[in-house]
C-alpha cells in the first residue's frame, strides 16, 4: 500500500518533470527539472530493490552530471531568456504526436504480454552483491569502462585547452 | 575402330600439310620445291581417293555410305555436330574431281606462274583451297559443309585478289566475297530451319535429316511451307556460290585473278559446290516440288541469259566465265527436273572441258604476254599447235558434238527435262526448248572464240609492237608454245574431254548408264521414285538426240561462217545490241551502283543516325545523366541540421516498432 | 508489501524516453539537447532494472543492476566530453544554436 502510493507520487513527479525538461524555455529551469526527475527516479530504484544503484544515481547523476550542466550553462551565460527566436516549425506538433504514438504503442505492447515480478532473493541490490558480480562475471566491461573514463579525462583536457 | 576409310583424313591432310609447308617455309626453299610439293600433295590425295573409291565399290550398294568421325566438335545440349566425313559415291566423285583436275592445274601453275615473285603465296592459297573444298564435299553435316563453303569463299577472295597491288583486282575480290555472303545468308537460315525442324544436321548415319524428313512426310507431319523454305534457302546459298541469276555478277569480275585460279575455282570446283549441295540434299528438294520448279526455271533462265551475254564479250576469259555461268544453269536444270545424277555428270564433264578451255586460254594469254582481248589475237593455230589441238577438243566437247563428253551429259539433261514428271506444271517441253536454244548459242559463241583466237589473220603483231604493259621479256617476234608443265595437263584434259562421256551410257542404244548406277546410293530419287523421271519411248529419245546434234552443228556452222576469217569489221567497236549484251543488260550496273551503293548507302546512313546516335548513344548517355540527376536530387537530404536527422531517425524507429509489434501480434504471441 | 506490476515501470520508462526524443528534435540549445539525451539514458536504466526484477536467477537479476552502473559510467564520460565540445564551439562561433552548425551540408 505504502509502496503503491509512493510509486504513484514519484511517477507523477517523473512525468511532470520530463515534460518540463523539454518544454521549458529557460535552460537553467530545464536543468532543475531534470534534477528533480533524477531524485524521483532514485526512489523508484529503491522500490525495485536496487539500493546501491539508487545511491549511485543520486551521487553521480544528480550530484555530478547535473552540476556540470549547470556550470556550463552559467559559463556560457545562457541563462537569459532571450533564447533564440522561436518560429513555428512543423516539426513540433508532429514530434509531439509521434511521441504520443510511441508511448501508446509501447504501452500496448507491454501490457499485452508481460509477466509478474519474481520473488525477492536475499541480499539483492546491496553493495556486496553488486560488487561481487561486477568483479567476477562482469570484470571485462568493468575494466573497459575504466579505460573509457580515462579516455574521457584525456579528451576533456584536450577540449579545454586554450589553443586547440 | 579404324578402317581403311579413315584414310580419308589423309586425303584432306596432304594438302593441309602442303599449305603449312608453303606458309612457313615456302619463301625459303626455291620455286621448284614449292611447285613440286604443291602439286605432289594434291596428286597424292588423288591417288588415295582413287584407292578409297575402289574399296568403296567392293561393297554392295546399300552399304556404300561410310562415316568416319574425326572429332566431336560441338555438343551443346541437343545440338550435336561432329567433324565427320561421309564416304559415299558422291563425295568420292567430287574428291576425285577436286584432287585430279586440281592436281593437273597445280602442275600447270608451276609453268604459268613461273615468273611471278609471289610464287610461294600462290601455292599456299591453292593448297588451302583444296583443303576447304575437300571439307565441303566430304562433310557429313550441313555445318561442316558450311565451314568448307566459307573456306573456299575465303580462298577465292585471296586468289582473285592475288595481284593485290592493282585496285581492280581487289575490287573484284571484294565483290566476289560480298555477293557470296548474300547467298550465305540464305544458307545459314536454311541450316537453322533444318535444325529446328529435324533436330540434326547430319546427312547420313543413325540420326540424319533425310530420314527424319521422309518419316515426317509419311506421317503427314512435315509442313510443305517449312520444307519448301529450307530447300529454297539452300538454293539461295547455291545461287551465290554457283553464280546463278541474280547473284552471278561476281563471276565475270573474278577473271581478274590468275588463269589457273579461274580454271580451278571458277570452272571446275568451287562453283559446282552449289550443285553438289543441292544433290546432297536432293531429298529436301524432292519433298518440295515448288522448290524444284524454281531451281529448274532459274537454271534454264541463267543458262540462256549468260549465253546471250557471252556472244558479245571481247575478253577471252570473260567469254569462258559467262559460259561457266550458262553451263551451271544446265546443271541446276538437271537437278530441278529430278535428274540429279545427270546434273553431277555434267559437273564432271564440265570440269574436264572447262578447265581445259581455261588452261588453254591461259596458254594463249601467256604466249601473247598477258593479252586477253580477242580482238587483238588471231591466226595462232600454227604458232601454238598443242594448245590449238587441245582447245579444239574442248570446243567440240562443250558444243555438244558426239561422241565427246559434253554431248552425253548435255543430252542426258535435255532428255530428262523433256520427259520429266517431277515438276508440278508440265513445263518440261518449254524448258527443253530453251535449253536447246542455249545449246545452239553455246556452240556459236565458242566457235566465235576459236575463230577470233586461232583462225584468220594474226592481229597481234600490230598490238604487240606498241605493247608496253607487261613486256618483261621485251622480246617481240612470234608467240611460243608453252612449256610441258602447261601442255601436259592440257593433253590429259583433252583426252578426258573426248572419252569421259562414255560412262554415261546412251539410252537410245540401250547402253547402260554406269554413271547413274554409280551415283544411285547418293543421288537416287528416294521420295519420288524413278518414275518421276519419265520414260520416253525410244523413238522420242532418238528425236531428242538428233535435235541436240542439230543445234550444235547449226551453232558451229553459223559461227564458222561468220568468224572463220577472224574478226568481222563491225565487231571492232562495241555498239548497239552488242553493247547492251556486253554490259549484261546493265544488270550488274543496276545491282552494284543502284542497289548496293545508293540503297545500301541510304540504309547505312539511316542506321547510323537513328540506331547508333539516338538509340545507343542516347541510352548510354541517358543512364549516366540519370545517375547524375539522382545523385544531385538525393544530396538535398544532407541538410547539415542535426535535428532533422534525429527526426528522421525517430520516424524510422517508430515504423520499425509498429511493424515488429504487429508481426509479433499476428504470430500469436498475445497473451 | 504488494508488488507493483512491472508493466507500469516500463510504461514510465517509455514515456521518459519519448520525452527525451521529443526534446532532441525540438530544442535548439545543444545543452538542453544533451539533457534530453540524459533523460533517455535514464529511461533505459529504469527499463533494465524493471526487467531485472523479472528474471528468475540471482545472477540475471544482478546483471540488470550491473548494466545500470555501467550505463551511468558511460553517461558520465559522454557528458564530460560533450560539454567540452559545446564550450569549444561556443568559443569559436560565439553561438551555440544547433541550426547554425551545418558545415556538413551538401
Amino acid at each position: 500500500m505504502f509502496g503503491q502510493i509512493l510509486f504513484g507520487i514519484m511517477a507523477l513527479v517523473i512525468v511532470v518533470t520530463s515534460i518540463g525538461v523539454v518544454a521549458v524555455r529557460n535552460p537553467v529551469r530545464s536543468a532543475l527539472n531534470l534534477v528533480a526527475n533524477f531524485f524521483a527516479l532514485a526512489v523508484l530504484y529503491l522500490l525495485l530493490y536496487a539500493q546501491f544503484v539508487a545511491a549511485v544515481q543520486v551521487i553521480v547523476y544528480a550530484g555530478a552530471i547535473m552540476v556540470l550542466f549547470l556550470f556550463t550553462i552559467m559559463l556560457l551565460n545562457l541563462g537569459a531568456p532571450a533564447e533564440l527566436a522561436e518560429r513555428f516549425e512543423w516539426k513540433r506538433p508532429i514530434t509531439w504526436g509521434l511521441a504520443l504514438l510511441f508511448v501508446i504503442v509501447l504501452a500496448g505492447g507491454v501490457f499485452a504480454r508481460l509477466g509478474e515480478a519474481q520473488p525477492v532473493p536475499d541480499n539483492i541490490g546491496t553493495v556486496q552483491m553488486v560488487g561481487k558480480y561486477l568483479f567476477t562475471d562482469w570484470v571485462y566491461p568493468f575494466e573497459l569502462t575504466s579505460v573509457l573514463l580515462l579516455i574521457a579525462i584525456v579528451g576533456a583536457i584536450v577540449m579545454a585547452k586554450r589553443r586547440l | 575402330m579404324t578402317s581403311t576409310f579413315d584414310l580419308i583424313w589423309v586425303v584432306v591432310g596432304l594438302p593441309l600439310a602442303g599449305f603449312l609447308f608453303h606458309a612457313f617455309v615456302g619463301k625459303r626453299v626455291g620455286k621448284k620445291v614449292v611447285g613440286a610439293v604443291g602439286t605432289a600433295v594434291v596428286l597424292g590425295a588423288f591417288a588415295l581417293s582413287a584407292y578409297l573409291l575402289l574399296e568403296l565399290l567392293k561393297l554392295p550398294a546399300e552399304e556404300q555410305q561410310i562415316i568416319s568421325k574425326l572429332w566431336r566438335w560441338i555438343e551443346a545440349g541437343a545440338f550435336k555436330v561432329a567433324f565427320e566425313a561421309l564416304i559415299d559415291p558422291l563425295s568420292l566423285l567430287m574428291a576425285l574431281i577436286v584432287t585430279g583436275v586440281g592436281g593437273l592445274i597445280h602442275l600447270y601453275s608451276t609453268g604459268y606462274m613461273a615468273d611471278d615473285e609471289d610464287y610461294p603465296r600462290f601455292f599456299t592459297y591453292m593448297n588451302l583451297f583444296i583443303v576447304f573444298m575437300l571439307t565441303l564435299v566430304l562433310s557429313n553435316n550441313l555445318l561442316m559443309m558450311f565451314v568448307g563453303w566459307e573456306g573456299v569463299g575465303l580462298c577465292s577472295y585471296l586468289l582473285i585478289g592475288f595481284w593485290y597491288k592493282d585496285k581492280v583486282n581487289t575490287d573484284s575480290a571484294n565483290k566476289a566475297f560480298i555477293v557470296n555472303r548474300i547467298g550465305d545468308w540464305g544458307f545459314t537460315l536454311a541450316v537453322i530451319l533444318a535444325f529446328w525442324t529435324f533436330g540434326t544436321l547430319n546427312f547420313a548415319g543413325q540420326e540424319n535429316m533425310f530420314q527424319r524428313a521422309m518419316e515426317m512426310h509419311q506421317q503427314k507431319m512435315l509442313s510443305a511451307g517449312i520444307i519448301t523454305a529450307i530447300a529454297l534457302l539452300l538454293f539461295v546459298g547455291a545461287t551465290g556460290k554457283s553464280a546463278q541469276f541474280p547473284l552471278y555478277i561476281w563471276l565475270p569480275d573474278a577473271m581478274a585473278g590468275p588463269t589457273p585460279v579461274s580454271a580451278l575455282i571458277h570452272a571446275a570446283t568451287m562453283v559446282t559446290a552449289g550443285v553438289v549441295m543441292v544433290t546432297r540434299c536432293h531429298v529436301f528438294f524432292e519433298l518440295a516440288p515448288a522448290a524444284m520448279l524454281v531451281v529448274a526455271v532459274i537454271g534454264v533462265f541463267t543458262a540462256i541469259f549468260a549465253a546471250t551475254i557471252a556472244l558479245a564479250q571481247t575478253d577471252i576469259k570473260r567469254v569462258l566465265a559467262y559460259s561457266t555461268v550458262s553451263q551451271l544453269g544446265y546443271m541446276f536444270l538437271g537437278c530441278g527436273v529430278g535428274a540429279f545424277a545427270s546434273g553431277m555428270f555434267h559437273v564432271t564433264t564440265h570440269a574436264f572441258f572447262k578447265a581445259l578451255l581455261f588452261l588453254g586460254s591461259g596458254s594463249v594469254i601467256l604466249a601473247l604476254h598477258h593479252e586477253q582481248d580477242m580482238r587483238r589475237m588471231g591466226g595462232l593455230a600454227k604458232y601454238l599447235p598443242i594448245t590449238y589441238w587441245t582447245m579444239l577438243a574442248g570446243w567440240l566437247a562443250i558444243s555438244g558434238i558426239p561422241p565427246l563428253a559434253g554431248f552425253f551429259s548435255k543430252d542426258e539433261i535435255l532428255a530428262a527435262t523433256f520427259g520429266t514428271h517431277a515438276l508440278p506444271v508440265s513445263m518440261g517441253q518449254i524448258l527443253w526448248a530453251v535449253g536447246l536454244l542455249t545449246a545452239l548459242l553455246t556452240a556459236f559463241y565458242m566457235t566465235r572464240l576459236m575463230g577470233l583466237t586461232f583462225w584468220g589473220e594474226p592481229r597481234w603483231a600490230a598490238a604487240h609492237a606498241h605493247h608496253g604493259k607487261d613486256d618483261v621479256h621485251g622480246h617481240h617476234g612470234e608467240p611460243k608454245e608453252s612449256p610441258p608443265s602447261m601442255t601436259v595437263p592440257l593433253m590429259i584434259l583433252a583426252v578426258l574431254s573426248v572419252v569421259g562421256g562414255f560412262i554415261g551410257g546412251f539410252a537410245p542404244l540401250h547402253i547402260p548408264n554406269r554413271f547413274e548406277a554409280f551415283l544411285e546410293p547418293s543421288a537416287g530419287l528416294k521420295v519420288l521414285g524413278k518414275q518421276a523421271l519419265g520414260h520416253l519411248p525410244v523413238s522420242v529419245e532418238w528425236m531428242l538426240v538428233w535435235a541436240s546434234v542439230a543445234a550444235a552443228v547449226l551453232g558451229i556452222w553459223f559461227g564458222w561462217v561468220r568468224y572463220r576469217r577472224g574478226l568481222p569489221e563491225n565487231e571492232r567497236e562495241l555498239t548497239g545490241v552488242r553493247k547492251v549484251l556486253y554490259n549484261q543488260y546493265y544488270y550488274d550496273w543496276l545491282m552494284v551502283k543502284g542497289v548496293g551503293l545508293w540503297l545500301g548507302g541510304r540504309i547505312a546512313n539511316w542506321m547510323w543516325q537513328f540506331v547508333d546516335v539516338r538509340l545507343v548513344d542516347g541510352l548510354v548517355n541517358g543512364i549516366a545523366g540519370f545517375t547524375g540527376w539522382v545523385g544531385s536530387s538525393l544530396r538535398r537530404v544532407q541538410t547539415g541540421y542535426v535535428r532533422n536527422y534525429a527526426f528522421t531517425i525517430l520516424i524510422g524507429a517508430i515504423v520499425l516498432l509498429v511493424w515488429l509489434l504487429i508481426r509479433g501480434a499476428s504470430a500469436g504471441l498475445a497473451r | 508489501m504488494e508488488a507493483i506490476p512491472i508493466s507500469w515501470f516500463l510504461v514510465l520508462s517509455a514515456f521518459m524516453f519519448a520525452m527525451g526524443v521529443t526534446g532532441v528534435v525540438i530544442r535548439r540549445n545543444p545543452i538542453v539537447i544533451f539533457m534530453c539525451i540524459e533523460l533517455m539514458l535514464n529511461a533505459a536504466n529504469l527499463a533494465f532494472l524493471a526487467f531485472a526484477r523479472q528474471q528468475v536467477q540471482l545472477g540475471a537479476q544482478a546483471a540488470g543492476q550491473v548494466y545500470t552502473i555501467l550505463v551511468m559510467a558511460v553517461a558520465a564520460a559522454e557528458v564530460a566530453i560533450g560539454l567540452g565540445i559545446i564550450v569549444a564551439i561556443y568559443r569559436l562561433r560565439d553561438t551555440i544554436n544547433v541550426d547554425e552548425m551545418n558545415l556538413l551540408k551538401f
